[in-house]
């Protein structure tokens, strides 16, 4: 078996506007060591396989020691995971317990009754665009509008924003694998610290609501009793952690790097202009072409595992290239071409599994709006740069900015 | 002529016939006409109504929650068919390639498909049968009947059978607030087809939605009142109770009896035919004109030794007649082989079961994840040293996992460790099926025939 510095070159900044020809070279061994240790797992099927493998775990408590410490991924010892780095049936409980103000089948409603006031948002937000002949579109539109909704729903004021957008920023960053030990331990130490001040904000939160309940999450989490019982209170307080950066760091990509895909494909663009029924089909593509989340790092081995002729030993550390493998070209027909209306689109946008995007529902609703609103309201929108300046992080990957020249705002 | 030019031809202005209208029969038609057959396609079916989907009668039907007449199935292209329906085929003359109907007409055929599928068996003593308030379920008719007579607020219901329909039934009525009492002959519910162990899951979840679960006793008789109403029901155990909506709930009989006297492989276990879709005829030999699919039909699976398969399971009526309808245009060397891997599904007191595999050929059964106490688990199931089957209560995301051991015939005991894995699950029990030749509500999977060989075999399906 080869010994690849592949990662390395993937998370390299420099790399940042288009890993996809890394993840082709990837492909061509579906799953390979890296030199710095975790195995990369880069084909569609692989990865689809391993995603429903319960050989695989999310829970780093189970990766060897050497593992961890070459990953930086070492269990916090001040505050336990949240569900995404849990395992069943902690994992399935926790899960249970967050969907049952959120979706089906005790709330099927709530995301789609949240499409007037998501529609309120969104031209609210185009609104502020008029009298402008340059936007950025994430600070002006793509990040503030999944925030303003997940602190809607969660229950979160959004004049704290300023708070936590930098606790979130610096969280997810630390999903990043970094060069030197030293700026790992930084790192590590960065993301505990941020963990902490966020808990201490969410604890204080929660508690407010206990005393005075309001219709959101965080009172349902806190208040309410199911058949599985109820979240303890570090377990409210790793929750809500989970779903506000999750709100926050992945949406904003989805809606930016769908209106700079679109930009890049003006066809496209004026499609969508006169047919908005194609705005679902688009953003599956979207969620394909160019997915918010670029890898999953966070999985081991409970066992020693044949992948394709390779054998990943028990407690390895295992990288899901789900970006990778969402261009497969044994999966996928044409996997480098944006099709809006593809077919059989069944991408690994959302991952798969037992740990598939708990807010999936949302985000597909939220960037359909957010494009279909953008593309009819927006007059001669044009790149300024491309590609546009990215932010540093390669496993929620997206543009920091994205400059656009307009030439007006339709009502 | 040259055989290839009696294809091209047949597949211009050929005529081909399908014998049962619903599920197998409809996806078939849609896909001949999407495999570019343009000849004649007449549709025989003997229920009045178009093409419908019979798993919400069980469920949302009979709960109110969807009107039996909004079950129609989806149409995925249009099959310009003439359609006969609420006329039954009562008989094949395979020399002539004809069918019989019941309004006395005949139709020729180039090529036939059945997909007669099967019909629920109905109580066995006549007169009790024709008690007002005893019904079956298998149809529309039967559903919207059934569901009338919970609507109009039975004291009891009694039903008899714990497989999956009875056992759906049952929960239904729990949902709806009505007393049940379910009878069943077998030890636990579901155990024809998921076995003892699983079977004691499924009885706990009826008695703690309060059903009156009575395992291990037989009706004996039914007794009307004497305006021939049904009013109690006697067990075998000396007890008896009184209900006003008694549901035969005994699984299904094969509807091939019209195919008596045709010469075809056909009996009470269905029709045999090749792993082509292709009948057998009574001397063993394939025909070439006559191909079957969905529940009526019994075809041998490499996974599963060989055996002659019934699978009355909805996705294998889909691809099943999927496969029969590109093989009846197709050549011999385009031909393709049905081998889906048995999978259904069922929803019944808030739990959603799932299943892989032929989980009656197992002899063993291994908790692998979850625990059967919290009514939440997979299971696997071991035959002869392999996996041969999984089975899950709500956690059917882990079945793809479990499908692709059975199809590597991955060793049982599995060797290795999961997530989720409990004290339970680390050693394999016996799985507790019954002896399949004891009457009870029958399984979903029929296992018959010869099984010519037990050697290790991959299975290697081509994906998408």
């Amino acid at each position: 078996m080869t010994s690849v510095a592949l990662l390395h070159r993937i998370t390299d900044y420099a790399n940042r506007p288009d890993p996809y020809p890394l993840y082709a070279e990837l492909r061509r061994t579906p799953v390979v060591r890296d030199e710095s240790g975790p195995y990369l797992v880069s084909t569609y099927w692989e990865i689809k396989g391993l995603l429903h493998d319960p050989r695989i775990s999310s829970d780093l408590r189970n990766l060897t020691p050497e593992a961890a410490k070459a990953g930086g991924q070492e269990h916090d010892p001040n505050l336990p995971p949240a569900f995404i780095r849990l395992d069943p049936p902690e994992h399935d409980r926790l899960r249970r317990l967050s969907m049952r103000p959120f979706g089906p089948p005790h709330t099927p409603r709530r995301v789609f009754d949240m499409h007037g006031e998501l529609e309120e948002i969104v031209s609210g937000l185009v609104d502020g665009l008029r009298g402008r002949d340059t936007i950025d579109l994430v600070d002006d539109f793509s990040y503030p509008f999944p925030v303003t909704v997940i602190c809607r729903i969660l229950g979160v004021p959004r004049e704290d924003e300023s708070h936590f957008h930098e606790w979130a920023d610096t969280i997810a960053a630390g999903l990043d694998p970094v060069g030197t030990a030293e700026e790992r331990e930084a790192q590590v130490q960065g993301v505990r610290r941020a963990r902490g001040e966020l808990a201490a904000y969410l604890a204080g939160l929660i508690e407010e609501r206990r005393r005075s309940p309001r219709d959101d999450m965080l009172t349902a989490m806190a208040t309410e009793h199911g058949p599985d019982g109820q979240m303890s209170p570090v377990e409210i307080i790793t929750t809500a952690a989970l779903l506000l950066i999750a709100g926050h760091e992945t949406t904003v990509n989805l809606i930016t790097n769908g209106m700079l895909t679109l930009l890049r494909n003006p066809d496209v663009l004026q499609r969508l202009r006169t047919e908005p029924g194609l705005a679902v089909p688009l953003v599956e593509e979207l969620l394909r072409f160019e997915p918010p989340v670029q890898m999953l790092p966070q999985r081991t081995t409970l066992a020693d595992i044949d992948i394709d002729g390779t054998i990943i030993p028990k407690g390895a550390s295992l990288y899901l290239m789900v970006a990778s493998g969402s261009r497969d070209p044994q999966r996928f027909t044409d996997p480098d071409r944006f099709i809006p209306d593809r077919p059989d689109n069944q991408h690994l946008g959302f991952g798969h599994g037992l740990h598939n995007c708990f807010g999936a529902p949302l985000a597909r609703l939220e960037a359909q709006l957010a494009l279909t609103a953008l593309v009819r309201r927006l007059n001669g929108p044009s790149l300024v740069e491309d590609p546009p300046p990215y932010r540093q992080n390669a496993v929620l990957r997206g543009p920091r900015h994205l400059p656009i020249a307009i030439s007006g705002v339709t009502d | 002529m040259s055989v290839d030019g009696y294809l091209e031809t047949f597949r211009r202005e050929g005529r081909i016939v399908v014998v049962g209208a619903s599920l197998a029969g409809l996806r078939a038609a849609e896909a001949l006409r999407a495999e570019g057959f343009q000849g004649t396609l007449t549709m025989v079916g003997d229920e009045p109504h178009d093409p419908y989907d019979r798993p919400p009668l069980s469920k949302q039907v009979l709960l109110g929650k969807v009107p039996a007449d909004h079950t129609l199935l989806a149409r995925r292209r249009p099959i310009d068919a003439q359609w006969r329906l609420g006329a039954a085929a009562t008989g094949l003359d395979l020399a002539a390639r004809r069918v019989q109907l019941a309004d006395g007409d005949a139709i020729d055929y180039d090529r036939l498909l059945i997909t007669t599928g099967v019909r629920a068996r109905p109580w066995p003593h006549e007169l009790e049968a024709d008690l007002d308030g005893v019904c079956v379920l298998r149809t529309r008719d039967d559903a919207v009947r059934l569901h009338h007579r919970l609507t109009a607020g039975p004291r009891r219901v009694l039903v008899i059978g714990a497989g999956f329909t009875g056992s759906e039934i049952a929960s239904a009525c729990r949902e709806r607030g009505l007393p049940v009492t379910v009878a069943e002959r077998g030890p636990a519910p579901l155990v024809g087809a998921l076995g003892g162990v699983v079977g004691e899951v499924a009885a706990e979840l009826q008695r703690a939605h309060g059903v009156d679960l009575r395992c291990g006793v037989q009706v004996t008789g039914l007794e009307g009142d004497s305006a021939g109403r049904v009013r109690k029901a006697h067990f075998s155990d000396g007890t008896a109770v009184e209900a006003d909506v008694v549901v035969i709930a005994l699984g299904a009989t094969r509807n091939t009896e019209w195919l008596a006297d045709s010469g075809l492989g056909a009996g009470p276990r269905g029709i045999a035919c090749d792993a082509g879709c292709r009948a057998f005829d009574v001397r063993g030999i394939v025909t070439d004109d006559v191909f079957v699919a969905g529940d009526v039909a019994r075809s041998p699976h490499p996974l599963f030794g060989y055996q002659f398969l019934s699978l009355e399971h909805w996705g294998n009526a889909v691809a099943q007649a999927e496969t029969a309808a590109h093989n009846m245009v197709s050549g011999s060397a385009d031909r393709r082989p049905h081998l889906w891997m048995p999978s259904f599904w069922s929803a019944q007191f808030g739990v959603n079961i799932k299943s892989v595999g032929v989980p009656p050929m197992g002899e063993q059964i291994m908790v692998t994840q979850g625990s059967l106490a919290e009514q939440r688990f997979t299971a696997a199931y071991g035959y002869q040293g392999r996996v041969i089957a999984a089975v899950t209560f709500d956690q059917a995301k882990w079945l793809d996992f479990y499908e692709r051991q059975i199809e590597q015939a991955a060793p049982f005991p599995p060797e290795f460790t999961t997530v989720d894995r409990r004290t339970e699950g680390l050693q394999p029990v016996p799985a507790g099926f019954p002896d399949p030749s004891l009457p009870s509500h029958g399984p979903t999977i029929t296992l018959s025939g010869h099984s010519p060989t037990d050697r290790r075999i991959s299975f290697t399906p081509r994906r998408a």
